[in-house]
């Protein structure tokens, strides 16, 4: 599946494109198709989103995950301040980024 | 310490003004992002990994302790309550919100900070011997010379637009404590005959074509110093490649005609530049110098030291170095605790060790381009009372020059262009070798570690370096042996295959085992290294 992601332009935060908004959560993500860079595009020029990009993402019972490391990392934070990243609570929660 | 003039603090507050339009324009619309990028990394805003990133600067790594408690506050009121010191003696912080960096900028120029040229194909931050004014063994402060370069190089018309980013160092020592050679421009200034002047070497780097820069002159006058260094910036400005980024660097550009060629080419232009009158009267050096003027030394401190704690003992003997003023040592806070992250401090620690610095050191501190922290003039009578403050605050690791005082750049998990995580790698190895006792067995060991081929963890110079590479999309880390950014520098072999995260920390330990079994008396590892050559390690690693 491709998904898409980006970064607020206002917070910088990553965030990922749902089929109607963005999420700061991967597992939100919606598959895009062959629509990706068109929505890109249209959300860029909204300001909605900075640097919109379309990546390869595997789907899971979890919810979607992005094939490449990078953009794992990106989904969850810094993989040495899991109490930096969005699921601070939940020592495993980096368990699918390496 | 600089101050700045009503010039330096106009010249600051009216880019905090034009940055924060800008940052309104593009938050309104009327600025796309592909024409707001060079503005914003005009001002040391990057889009990284997670969020904006804001690089500021610290010009030669000094600051005063309102300066380093307005980086505490800054980490805590905008970012997520730390910051990053860097190998350019300078400081990044991670989650930085756009609507914020305006705010930021402002709040920085007030105590004479800003992140202006932290980025950008211009002359950076200059970079400096972090025991400058304090080195027993230096041939005068080296600061003065720098803040000069800071004032020459900030705008300069000419140069901010060059190929390529550019580097310059600058020490007066024999001893190298700030990777001179390793940098595009790199000034060692001597004494010969009782006159200064600078040796001049150009095209030193790492990245992806790491190069020893060679020496060009031997000796500028330093009343002629300005003008060579402005020749040496033309004739790179006029032949560097603008079309392949690889090959951009000076460095490329001296390897491809030859440093007497460059030479040559530099001399010609030195003799049409001098002409020119750009070199400053003396009585406006005197003026930057007076800044720099040494800080009033009570010359009847005593040089006697209570070692009877044995931690303490431990960290005099690894943490604080000679001081060229009797009664008065260097203290060097490890930035390295085992398990920690190489170069990040809390606002609360960045605010303990202001306090220090006010307290204990003449209200100076000064950042290493190894990621750590030093007080440069701490009375000895002091010494107890400062190492207890940091042992309070987590700050008094006893391990400078040992092998887990890791550089580490951030590495896949802050840095859009990284391809392997280095953080995880640094606090393995620092974790297998906790041991104080052993790493002070295995005795001075840099170790340092990069997340990419652009070498910010100057792997290159790495008595062990590692270089994290993306190996069919697994991360992979290479080896390398030999390297030093020190007055012996050299640049550091690759031993053989890359291994995974755990390999390399096992391969690390292979190794420091070998070279335990191999080492002569006063050797460093870097020594056996060098009188054995590559193959016992490798045996040891490949079999």
């Amino acid at each position: 599946m491709k998904i898409l992601t980006g970064n607020d332009l206002r917070s910088g935060d990553v965030v990922w494109w749902t089929g109607a908004r963005w999420s700061r959560h991967v597992e939100d993500a919606f598959d895009v198709g062959e629509n990706g860079e068109r929505i890109a595009r249209e959300e860029e020029a909204a300001r909605r989103v900075n640097v919109p990009y379309v990546i390869d993402a595997v789907a899971t019972p979890e919810g979607p995950r992005p094939a490449h490391i990078k953009d794992r990392v990106r989904a969850l934070g810094p993989t040495v301040r899991i109490d930096l990243t969005l699921k601070p609570a939940d020592p495993a929660a980096g368990s699918w980024v390496i | 310490m600089y101050k700045y003039d009503q010039y330096d603090q106009s010249i600051v507050d009216t880019r905090v003004a034009e940055f924060r339009d800008q940052v309104e324009r593009r938050l309104s619309g009327a600025l796309s992002e592909d024409q707001f990028k060079p503005l914003r990394l005009m001002n040391g805003l990057y889009l990284q990994l997670h969020a904006y990133m804001l690089r500021v600067a610290v010009p030669y790594g000094t600051l005063d302790s309102r300066q380093m408690r307005m980086l505490g506050h800054i980490a805590r009121k905008y970012d997520r309550g730390y910051g990053h010191f860097t190998t350019r003696q300078n400081i990044q912080y991670n989650w930085i919100k756009l609507e914020d960096a305006p705010d930021i900028l402002a709040e920085l120029a007030t105590v004479e900070m800003h992140a202006i040229q932290t980025s950008g194909n211009c002359i950076r931050n200059i970079s400096s011997d972090q025991f400058a004014g304090a080195a027993a063994d230096e041939v005068t402060d080296p600061r003065p010379w720098a803040e000069l370069l800071r004032q020459w190089s900030s705008f300069h018309p000419e140069f901010s637009y060059l190929p390529r980013k550019f580097k310059i160092a600058v020490i007066a020592s024999a001893q190298d404590r700030a990777a001179m050679r390793l940098h595009d421009i790199g000034i060692e200034i001597v004494d010969r005959d009782g006159e200064h002047g600078a040796r001049i070497f150009v095209g030193g780097g790492m990245g992806r074509t790491p190069m020893i820069a060679p020496e060009i002159r031997d000796f500028v006058p330093l009343a002629d110093l300005l003008s060579y260094l402005e020749a040496c910036l033309r004739v790179y400005n006029r032949h560097g490649r603008r079309d392949n980024i690889y090959k951009a660097r000076i460095k490329i550009l001296i390897h491809e005609i030859g440093a007497d060629a460059y030479r040559d080419q530099v001399e010609a232009e030195f003799t049409q530049v001098k002409a020119l009158g750009i070199d400053p009267p003396q009585a406006e050096f005197d003026r930057i110098a007076a800044f720099f003027a040494p800080p009033p030394f009570d010359v009847s401190a005593s040089d006697v030291l209570d070692r009877s704690d044995p931690d303490f003992a431990v960290w005099l003997d690894q943490n604080v170095s000679a001081h060229k003023v009797p009664g008065y040592a260097v203290a060097t806070i490890s930035l390295k605790p085992v398990g920690g992250i190489p170069g990040d401090a809390t606002a609360e620690q960045i605010d303990v060790m202001a306090d220090l610095a006010e307290r204990y050191s003449f209200d100076e501190c000064r950042v290493t381009h190894a990621q750590n922290i030093v007080l440069p003039h701490v009375c000895k009578s002091d010494l107890h009372a400062v190492w207890s403050a940091l042992s309070d605050a987590g700050l008094a690791e006893a391990n400078l020059d040992l092998i887990s005082d890791i550089i580490a750049c951030p590495g896949l998990d802050y840095c859009s262009l990284a391809n392997a995580r280095s953080i995880p790698v640094a606090q393995k190895i620092a974790t297998r070798f906790a041991d104080l006792g052993r790493q002070r067995e295995l005795g001075e060991l840099k170790l340092k570690i990069s997340g990419c081929i652009n070498a910010c963890g100057h792997h290159h110079a790495g008595h062990i370096g590692i270089l994290g590479v993306d190996k069919k999309g697994t991360e992979n880390y290479q080896l390398s042996l030999g390297g030093s950014g020190a007055e012996d520098v050299s640049l550091a072999k690759i031993t053989g295959p890359g291994f995974d995260e755990d390999g390399v920390v096992d391969a690390v330990e292979k190794v420091t085992d070998c070279y335990l079994s191999l080492r002569e008396d006063g050797e460093r590892f870097v020594d056996t290294y060098r009188r054995v050559g590559m193959e016992p390690f490798k045996a040891v690693l490949y079999g």
